[in-house]
């Protein structure tokens, strides 16, 4: 009868423990997801910059406002309690991202300012799209310093 | 017997007498640093290159040019703790002359005489021009001062005796270039900026059983002193990147699949930003030369 009891509450355990996963791997799915669609468009905007892709105006803004795309999706929902490094693999998303949220979303605001800064420049060439670039870059590893694992 | 007994005696201090010379601090010669005029304005590219506030700058520091220490540096040895090296003239090192200055940057060795811990990375600046570090010393001026106190190391018996590091040095300290051969001017450029200032070995190549760079497997990718993750290799078995790929990466802080730079580095890539292309350029050269590391 003991047994019993056991082999359920063990089995309750692992269910709930498989659920849990489920439950974040999603929202990982989708943080990973959004900064490879930017990765994707810094791209095109780099290989401009880099003088690899040739200047074309709409190539451009198109790169630049998928930017200013994933700048409006609310980060709140994404970073969900118990998917950082210390719960679960397959994520570098660090703890400091729960002890510091005001830090980390400071972070993420710099981005979109960096974001909406590329739009701006998309049209006006080469130069500017490389300044806004620097920029971008800024952007990304002062967040990447702090709340993410290096390799 | 009596006799045989006195002659390894004898042995003994001369063995132990010859270790405690070869220890001993030396300071650069007294007029190593003689009729230098430092250039401070160039002193400024040196200090980035040297990335001098990587580790100098209090942690979270919104200042990155205020040198108030307090970083901390764990290793295998114990834990190094930054100390203050702003140009205050108590807390810091506002009151050392450039020929002080220039043996601790060169030599490791403290104006009170004493050897510093190789966390300092003078085994690399060690390889600097002597102008170099007059123009260093004439853009220290310049800094901010700050007046907070340095901490002390974290290191245990038998590390925190300082003596031994002149073993140390005497083995593993050796200022001639890592990369020989032939080399383009913008090689050696590059060799120099990466081997004399920037240091680059102290985290991408490997460390033997006593803390020293095993330079047969030299830039080969190490682990992550922090004890979490793996510092990349830079040998070309394992970096494909192009120079244009490198030199933009140490502008921008952007991989060719742009992703970008996190930890350590990040620091880095903020020093080399301010650089000139020129250089960016030079040290993507001098990565592009590397060797692919000896056996494991």
């Amino acid at each position: 009868m003991k047994l019993w009891k056991f082999a359920i509450a063990g089995a309750a355990m692992g269910l709930g423990s498989v659920a849990l996963a489920q439950d974040v791997s999603k929202q990982v799915k989708a943080r990973q997801g959004q900064m490879q669609i930017v990765a994707m468009n810094l791209g095109v905007l780099g290989g401009i910059a880099k003088g690899e892709i040739a200047y074309d105006a709409e190539t451009a803004q198109r790169a630049a406002d998928s930017l200013v795309g994933i700048s409006m999706i609310d980060q709140g929902p994404l970073w969900v309690e118990g998917s950082d490094t210390m719960s679960i693999e397959g994520t570098r998303a660090l703890p400091a991202i729960w002890d510091n949220t005001s830090g980390f979303m400071e972070d993420w605001q710099a981005y979109v300012a960096a974001a909406a800064a590329m739009s701006e420049a998309a049209g006006q060439g080469q130069e500017a799209i490389g300044a806004a670039m620097r920029d971008m870059g800024g952007s990304c590893k002062s967040c990447h310093d702090d709340f993410r694992e290096t390799n | 017997m009596r006799r045989i007994l006195s002659i390894v005696g004898l042995a003994v201090l001369v063995a132990a007498g010859f270790l405690f010379w070869l220890s001993r601090p030396q300071p650069l010669p007294a007029d190593a640093m003689a009729g230098l005029e430092g250039d401070a304005e160039h002193g400024r590219q040196v200090y980035l290159a040297a990335g001098c506030r990587s580790c100098h700058t209090a942690p979270e520091s919104e200042d990155k040019d205020l040198l108030a220490g307090g970083q901390r540096f764990p290793s295998d040895f114990g834990t190094f703790l930054a100390p203050n090296i702003s140009p205050h003239p108590e807390a810091g090192i506002g009151d050392w002359s450039l020929d002080q200055f220039a043996s601790a940057v060169m030599r490791g060795v403290s104006p009170e005489n004493r050897h510093y811990y190789p966390a300092f990375p003078y085994a690399a600046y060690a390889r600097m021009d002597r102008q170099d570090v007059a123009d260093l010393w004439a853009y220290w001026q310049t800094l901010p001062q700050s007046d907070q106190a340095s901490a002390p190391h974290e290191v245990g018996f038998p590390f925190s005796i300082r003596r031994g590091l002149g073993l140390w040095k005497a083995m593993f300290v050796d200022p001639d270039w890592v990369m020989a051969g032939d080399l383009s001017p913008e090689e050696e450029r590059g060799r120099y900026l990466a081997e004399a200032l920037a240091h680059c070995g102290e985290c991408h190549t490997p460390r033997g059983a006593l803390g020293n760079l095993d330079t047969a497997r030299w830039m080969a990718g190490a682990p992550d002193p922090s004890g979490k993750g793996q510092i990349p290799a830079l040998t070309p078995d394992k970096l494909d990147w192009s120079a244009g790929d490198i030199a933009y990466y140490l502008e921008s802080g952007f991989t060719p699949d742009y992703d970008s730079a996190g930890g350590h580095m990040v620091a880095v890539i903020d020093n080399f930003a301010e650089l000139s292309p020129e250089d960016r350029t030079a040290v993507a050269a001098y990565v592009k030369a590397l060797s692919e590391p000896a056996g494991e």
